[in-house]
């Protein structure tokens, strides 16, 4: 396993691999991309992840904005010219309560919200958050299955379920799903897993692990064209597992510090001289022929 | 040489003694118990400090729900189960400050529910 920087990400690309674009956003809010009908016309497409957005958090030393950020988020995906073929949200919709009524109004505030997105499609996944105290029984009344697959322009998509048993483990009988549910992909085929947690063992010190995620990986290992995007450290995040890519994404609520970086893991407190620093959603442009995805981070602006 | 009783007892006593000493030298240190309490969201004691080579045994128990142990630079790991007393066996090789965890995930605090186990020489 490697931890890959910026550089051996880019090394990547004349082999096939992924690609990302500088953190410094690639595509301006509102601007398009040159080339977009081309890029329609050869089966290529774009989508956009959205993660953390801890809807029911309050802490004005973390977020003063903590009502305003998803919101914002919203209105930044619905000003790009382009609008992606579909949105996805990869987890920790809500922030945790203990309250069950409280857990249910807060994901039908989130819907709400999301619902204002211009993109009609829209793939939701939980998060430890949503979905652990109470093995999602209300995020699958509000969003569906925890666990399923889509394809989109000849890519395989899966959505794994890493949180709503509470020891973070995936479980034989969705391993078993997973099993069944890749046989139907080619071996070379394009194949995308969104998940909320790290597959593999980021840093458990700070529960940034799943359980059992090395037997997801090994069940994706005969695939030679995988990529992974989840959420859950609330930074910008990429590390290889052999041929397997995984890319974190940033949070919309509030930063957590690298791993390890610190004593203990907390959020980053808010930067009044750079709102909203460190938070964000990414873009992902899909190249289907090449199974390579650029990668370019946005930020959600103040206004 | 005259074989007296004398002479088997005293023959015996060094032997005895003798045998003594090398199970005495060889006899694995005492492994040290510690006992740990978990609860939402904190573990009690939230630093336990122990020995390079020194075998350790932790004596977990739930005071509420149920939670996780997890000292993944040791590798060991264990459910806590209220009603139960869990154990975890190992002897630290390195020294240094190591982070373990609640890794069952027990409601709002649960990201803060750690503690640090500090290795010396």
């Amino acid at each position: 396993m490697n931890k890959m920087d910026r550089r051996d990400f880019m090394k990547l690309a004349g082999l096939g691999g992924v690609v990302f674009a500088s953190g410094l956003g690639v595509r301006a809010v509102g601007a398009s991309k040159p080339g977009d009908e081309l890029r329609a016309a050869k089966g290529e497409f774009y989508f956009v992840q959205l993660s953390d957005t801890h809807w029911g958090f309050d802490g004005p030393s973390v977020n003063p904005d903590s009502q305003g950020s998803l919101k914002k988020a919203v209105a930044a995906v619905n000003s790009l010219e382009e609008q992606p073929d579909f949105v996805v949200f990869t987890g920790d919709l809500t922030h945790i309560t203990e309250d069950a009524r409280l857990r249910r109004d807060r994901l039908a505030q989130f819907r709400d919200i999301v619902g204002s997105l211009k993109a009609k499609t829209i793939h939701f996944m939980a998060g430890e958050h949503d979905a652990s105290l109470d093995r999602g029984d209300a995020f699958q009344d509000f969003f569906g299955r925890l666990n399923y697959s889509f394809d989109h322009k000849e890519v395989h998509f899966v959505v794994v379920d890493n949180v709503s048993d509470p020891s973070a483990t995936v479980g034989v009988k969705q391993l078993e799903w997973l099993q069944s549910d890749l046989s139907r992909v080619r071996k070379d085929g394009p194949l995308v897993v969104l998940t909320h947690r790290p597959l593999f063992d980021l840093y458990p010190q700070w529960d940034w692990s799943t359980r059992d995620g090395s037997a997801v990986i090994n069940a994706l290992m005969p695939y030679k064209n995988v990529t992974v995007f989840y959420g859950h450290i609330h930074q910008e995040h990429h590390f290889m597992t052999g041929h397997i890519a995984h890319h974190a994404a940033k949070s919309l609520m509030f930063p957590l510090p690298a791993p390890g970086s610190v004593p203990k893991r907390a959020p980053v407190p808010w930067d009044v001289s750079a709102p909203y620093k460190g938070l964000g959603f990414r873009d992902v442009e899909a190249d289907v022929r090449n199974a390579r995805y650029e990668i370019a981070e946005m930020t959600i602006s103040k206004a | 040489m005259r074989i007296t009783l004398r002479t088997i007892v005293i023959a015996y006593a060094v032997i005895g003694v003798a045998v003594c000493t090398v199970v005495v030298c060889s006899a694995s240190p005492k492994e040290k118990v510690v006992k740990l309490a978990a609860k939402k969201f904190e573990f009690s004691p939230a630093e336990i400090t122990v020995k390079k080579g020194e075998p350790v045994v932790l004596e977990i128990n739930s005071e509420d729900v149920k939670h996780g142990f997890t000292l993944p630079d040791f590798g060991v790991r264990t459910d806590i189960n209220p009603g139960t007393v869990n154990r975890v066996a190992f002897t630290p090789d390195k020294t240094g400050r190591f982070t373990f965890a609640c890794d069952v995930f027990c409601g709002g605090g649960h990201e803060e529910m750690s503690g640090t186990l500090n290795v010396t020489e």
